[in-house]
């Protein structure tokens, strides 16, 4: 029973961390069919930030850094994105495909970038103390980090809910991701919602990256590690899907944790990515599936 | 590797398509000056076998102008990544599948002919060198046994990635799946391919890979005159993968197949099976990326899960595309232009040659739609267009 | 487009120019060629990009400050050496290309590089076929000797063996096992498996990760329920990042469960993190406190190069030193010629920042002092214990009976020809 709960637990916080990778694709993949690779960087600029923040503005006070670090992440990698919205990919409507490969040769650069500006090393976030320590419960150990993360994670699902279907202009987003003709048409400026998607969906890259500085490295390579899992999440939820996405989350995490648990690392990894072409056979648009004439068809 | 040279040589009457099946445009069909043959979209099978002679004599120049053996070799493995581009152009450019996941297939084949290499190493009967060192095998594992001879391991090496592809391209497509979510899901095959290989250290020697090659088909690797020798079998293999793309791209089911790219539903209204055509697309680019694998091992010596992990799957697409998809020479430029710059830019600037390859994938991509070749063509067709008329 | 294009062919030609020089030639490193012009080519061969730069490039960094300091002082023979530096980019396949490139191409007399087996197993038949020399400057698995190959890192006994033999001094026995999912660790796990049989150490389990995955939750969840006393760390990379602050964020510290690694230096402690290292012990030949004034003069010299806040550690130390044994050989043989330098490199005695430095008489690796450190709170290593004096370098493991039957095949007909 203690296994089974605490395999539960590490399948659900690693569910977070892949939610919150996966989370900002819905916006630039999901949204706009755009397959970004740079959203690794876009992560990996994201754990920059609460290193560059305790090392110089926040030097005394490195738990109050983490905390700032979210919103300045936001804002950093959500620029990053706008920008190379703006500059390339407007360029490229009409050719998903291509942009994996042009996204892919910034991500390139971007790491070399990262690596001029902060040199090949990883380097260290230090973890804030009130970070430091964990809860028993019932035999499994609950650490803070990963129980902030989580906390994290809801807080960003929820925010994006709200936007996407609250606010105007998450309904401006959607209506122009549905059909953009009609969208311009109605006199949307589709222009200037595609930088905003972007901005947003890069945004989110950072805000998971301040989190995943928490619980692994922050180097030049730390976006690839996430990457392909994010795709991973985005495509097994079904494009665009918010609720698909979480529950994609959550079934690759626990799938993992269960299956590492009785055989190894390395098979774990293995079942998930072997998990994800037999339920693409089953369900071929994602758990839940796309009902206009989208990007999916 | 001489089954190489015993594939047919590109026969021209075969290259031109059936006149009865195409509907030629009518412009180039009143074009019947001398010239005419120069002009983009002209149907003259002449200019492609004139460029496919003068392609393969500069080839087989190529190792005389380098000199130099390690130039040639490397020559020699670019020539492995053309082969397997000028099969993901079929598929992708002709065949509109985005296949992420070429390093499976180029994969195996390195593994089906790496497999053989390492057991060549050692006296017959006897284990793999690393096999006797990281396990506790005492005799050959049933998986190594068919690798004792060349031909069956030649045969798995291109048999092989053709049965996968074929199996999981009838799965996939039946179920329409395809764009984006054909583009993550053979990435997902990729990767599973490099973690089951690191996962079984004893029978695959893990994340090191099968190395140590000194002993290459009876040769010494290391003689002088071997590069040159992998070289003209990578140059075969070259030969023949082209000339067999170019025929099925010239065939009835080449045109199906950029159909069924240009429009599954209408090919599905026609009365073909749209799953079927692209699943003998996939099953042909999977068999060219196992030859040119099969004749990577040997050039490259060695064999490890990182060369056909999910990010040298996603270089090879890049590489295509920078050519110019749709267009086989556009694929072999792309192989081997990019990988020419690759490595004279590192040499020159080993610290921070990553600006320049990103930069090239970022330039050539967004703002030259067609690639290489679409950049080239379109300056040849505002040149030849000028010279046809002029004659 | 047009702009890389005509970048590259700039470099292209910068990079071409001692095409003309090599002309025919197919070996590397005969002085006729090689020496021409007055200077000495040498390469430096490590990832610059790719998961491994993070360690790697400042190993680059030390092997050209020891280039540059001998070149400051005269050069070699009354040569400047100059520095080829080719990026390995991570990738097995690129070093046995570029070595290649290295040692018939541009003829350098010598290379400097490697770090991963994966990328020494991928150079060695080449340097081998070429008739080249490497030096390899990082610990490694063992059971390996080329004639074309020094191995200026530790081989297990001089670094696996004596952590185990501290281990069992202090009476830490239930040891568990957590390593990388590749050939060093795997081999390495091995080699303490057999030693813990014959030495009445318990192992309690035997985990692996692949290699820079950081999903470690699972891993440290068997490890605190195995309640080891200690674990035997051969983690690389990003993975170590992620498994120790997962083991600190789980409440355990080094009195509860010690650790002991193999692959965490000064410059990975900071990549960690010091909180979640510190009290933690490590097994290396050198640290960047080891009290030696030839070492207070190296460290100087490569902070004053490279940035006072820069670390050096084990491998970038043993980079330093190969260039060093390298000249030494070759003044010694008073030819850059690789078939006499290889014979004249036995036996060479240096005072290097890690102490008196002797190269083996025939097996190609060094005597080296074994030290186990402790990571202290400013992220430096303080050396809690050391083996007296050098130890003798032991490939094949022939000295232990406990080792009896490990190095098998190749490695044995290896190990037998070095005699």
């Amino acid at each position: 029973m203690e296994t089974v709960l605490s395999n539960l637990y590490i399948g659900v916080t690693l569910a977070s961390i892949l939610l919150l990778v996966g989370l900002g694709l819905t916006f630039t993949f999901g949204q706009m069919g755009v397959i970004n690779m740079a959203h690794g960087e876009f992560i990996m600029a994201g754990a920059y930030v609460p290193y560059v923040l305790q090392t110089t503005l926040f030097e005394h006070a490195r738990g109050t850094a983490v905390l700032v670090a979210f919103p300045v992440a936001f804002v950093v990698a959500g620029l990053m994105g706008a920008l190379l919205e703006r500059v390339v990919l407007r360029r490229m409507h009409g050719r998903p495909l291509d942009t994996l490969l042009v996204t892919f040769g910034v991500s390139l650069m971007l790491q070399q970038l990262a690596k001029d500006l902060f040199s090949a090393e990883n380097k260290e976030v230090v973890t804030p103390t009130w970070l430091r320590g964990q809860w028993h419960l019932g035999g499994v150990t609950l650490t803070h980090t990963r129980l902030f993360v989580l906390l994290v994670v809801v807080a960003t699902v929820a925010a994006v809910w709200v936007f996407l279907s609250r606010l105007a202009a998450g309904r401006r987003m959607r209506a122009v991701m549905q059909n953009r003709q009609l969208a311009a048409v109605s006199g949307l400026p589709t222009g200037r919602v595609d930088t905003l998607t972007f901005f947003l969906g890069s945004g989110l890259a950072g805000i998971a990256g301040v989190a995943v500085s928490l619980i692994g490295s922050i180097g030049t390579t730390t976006g690839t590690a996430y990457v392909l899992s994010a795709f991973l999440v985005v495509i097994v939820g079904g494009l665009g899907k918010l609720r698909g996405v979480v529950l994609a989350a959550l079934f690759l995490g626990v799938i993992n944790a269960y299956v590492e648990h009785a055989t190894s690392s390395t098979i774990g990894k293995a079942a998930v990515f072997a998990f994800v072409i037999l339920f693409l056979q089953l369900r071929p648009n994602g758990i839940v599936t796309f009902q206009t004439r989208g990007l999916a068809a | 590797m001489s089954d190489l040279e015993t594939a047919p040589p590109p026969r021209g009457a075969e290259l031109s398509p059936e006149p009865d099946v195409v509907d030629v445009p009518e412009v180039v069909r009143r074009r019947r000056t001398p010239m005419a043959m120069l002009v983009p979209g002209s149907q003259s099978p002449w200019p492609g076998r004139i460029a496919f002679v003068a392609f393969a004599a500069a080839l087989f120049a190529l190792p005389g102008v380098l000199g130099q053996s390690s130039e040639v070799r490397q020559w020699a493995e670019w020539l492995c990544y053309a082969m397997v581009a000028v099969g993901l152009d079929l598929a992708w450019g002709y065949g509109g599948m985005l296949a992420l996941g070429q390093g499976l297939f180029f994969g195996l084949g390195a593994y089906a002919m790496g497999m053989h290499l390492s057991l060549e190493q050692v006296p017959k009967g006897s284990l793999p060198s690393f096999m006797s060192l990281y396990s506790d095998y005492k005799t050959l594992p049933a998986l190594w046994r068919p690798f004792q001879t060349f031909w069956m391991s030649a045969a798995i090496a291109v048999v092989l990635p053709m049965l996968i592809a074929g199996l999981l391209g009838l799965l996939v497509f039946k179920r329409r799946i395809r764009g984006p979510y054909f583009a993550i899901l053979t990435q997902a095959t990729a990767v599973i391919f490099a973690l089951v290989l690191i996962g079984n250290l004893k029978l695959t020697a893990g994340f090191n890979g099968l190395t140590g090659f000194t002993k290459i088909f009876g040769r010494n690797k290391y003689a002088p005159g071997t590069d040159t020798w992998l070289f003209q079998i990578a140059a075969v293999g070259l030969l023949a993968v082209l000339a067999a793309a170019m025929k099925i791209v010239g065939s009835r089911y080449g045109k199906l197949l950029q159909a069924t790219r240009d429009s599954e539903d209408r090919v599905r209204f026609l009365g073909y099976d749209p799953a079927l055509v692209k699943t003998v697309g996939f099953a042909v680019a999977a068999g060219m990326a196992g030859l040119a694998g099969a004749v990577a091992a040997p050039v490259i010596g060695i064999v490890s899960p990182g060369q056909f992990d999910f990010l040298p799957s996603i270089l090879l697409v890049c590489w295509v595309a920078v050519g110019g998809r749709g267009k086989l020479w556009g694929a072999v430029l792309g192989a081997l232009l990019v990988n020419w710059l690759r490595v004279t830019v590192s040499a020159a600037r080993p610290n921070d040659w990553q600006y320049f390859q990103g930069l090239l994938f970022v330039l050539v991509l967004a703002f030259m739609p067609g690639g290489l070749a679409g950049f080239l063509r379109a300056g040849w067709q505002s040149v030849a267009t000028r010279l046809g008329r002029a004659s | 487009m047009v702009v890389g294009l005509a970048l590259a062919t700039t470099f292209a030609a910068c990079g071409n120019d001692s095409n003309s020089a090599a002309g025919t030639k197919t070996t590397g490193g005969s002085d006729s060629t090689a020496a021409s012009g007055g200077t000495i080519k040498v390469g430096v061969l490590q990832s610059l990009s790719g998961t491994m730069s993070i360690s790697e490039v400042a190993v680059k960094n030390s092997e050209l400050l020891a280039i540059k300091e001998i070149n400051d002082a005269g050069g070699v023979m009354g040569k400047k050496l100059e520095p080829v530096v080719e990026d390995g980019e991570s990738k097995p396949e690129v070093f046995a290309q570029k070595i290649q490139k290295l040692l018939t191409q541009d003829d350098v007399s010598v290379v400097f590089g490697g770090w991963t087996s994966a990328s020494r197993k991928a150079m060695k038949p080449v340097v081998e076929g070429a008739h080249g020399l490497l030096f390899y400057p990082v610990q490694y698995e063992g059971l390996e000797v080329s004639p074309n190959i020094f191995y200026t890192g530790a081989t297990t006994n001089q670094q696996i063996v004596p952590a185990l033999d501290y281990l069992k001094e202090k009476g830490l026995t239930k040891v568990f096992l957590v390593g990388s999912d590749y050939v060093f660790p795997r081999t390495a796990n091995k080699e303490i498996k057999a030693y813990a049989a014959a030495n009445g150490l318990q192992i309690l389990g035997e985990e692996y990760l692949q290699l820079g995955d950081t999903n470690v939750q699972g891993i440290v969840q068997k490890v605190l329920d195995a309640k080891p006393q200690v674990v035997f760390n051969t983690l690389n990379g990003d993975s170590n990042v992620a498994f120790f602050k997962e083991l600190k964020a789980k409440g355990n510290t080094p009195d509860k469960i010690q650790t002991v690694s193999v692959s965490i230096a000064e410059e990975e402690v900071g990549g960690v993190g010091v909180d979640n290292l510190a009290g933690h012990l490590v097994a290396w030949n050198y640290y960047q406190t080891t009290d030696l004034p030839k070492n207070k003069e190296f460290v100087a010299g490569f902070q004053k190069e490279y940035g006072a806040d820069k670390h050096t550690d084990d491998p970038i130390e043993a980079g330093y030193n190969s260039v060093y044994i390298w000249k030494a050989a070759v003044e010694k043989a008073g030819s850059f010629d690789v078939a006499k330098v290889i014979p004249a490199a036995a036996g060479i005695e240096l005072d290097t920042p890690e102490g008196h430095l002797t190269v083996h008489a025939s097996n190609h690796h060094v005597y080296k002092t074994a030290r186990i450190g402790m990571v202290n709170s400013n992220g430096l290593i303080d050396e809690v214990w050391n083996s007296g004096q050098p130890v003798a370098p032991d490939p094949c493991l022939d000295t232990y009976p406990w080792a009896k039957g490990l190095a098998t095949g190749e490695a044995r007909a290896e190990c037998d020809a070095a005699k």
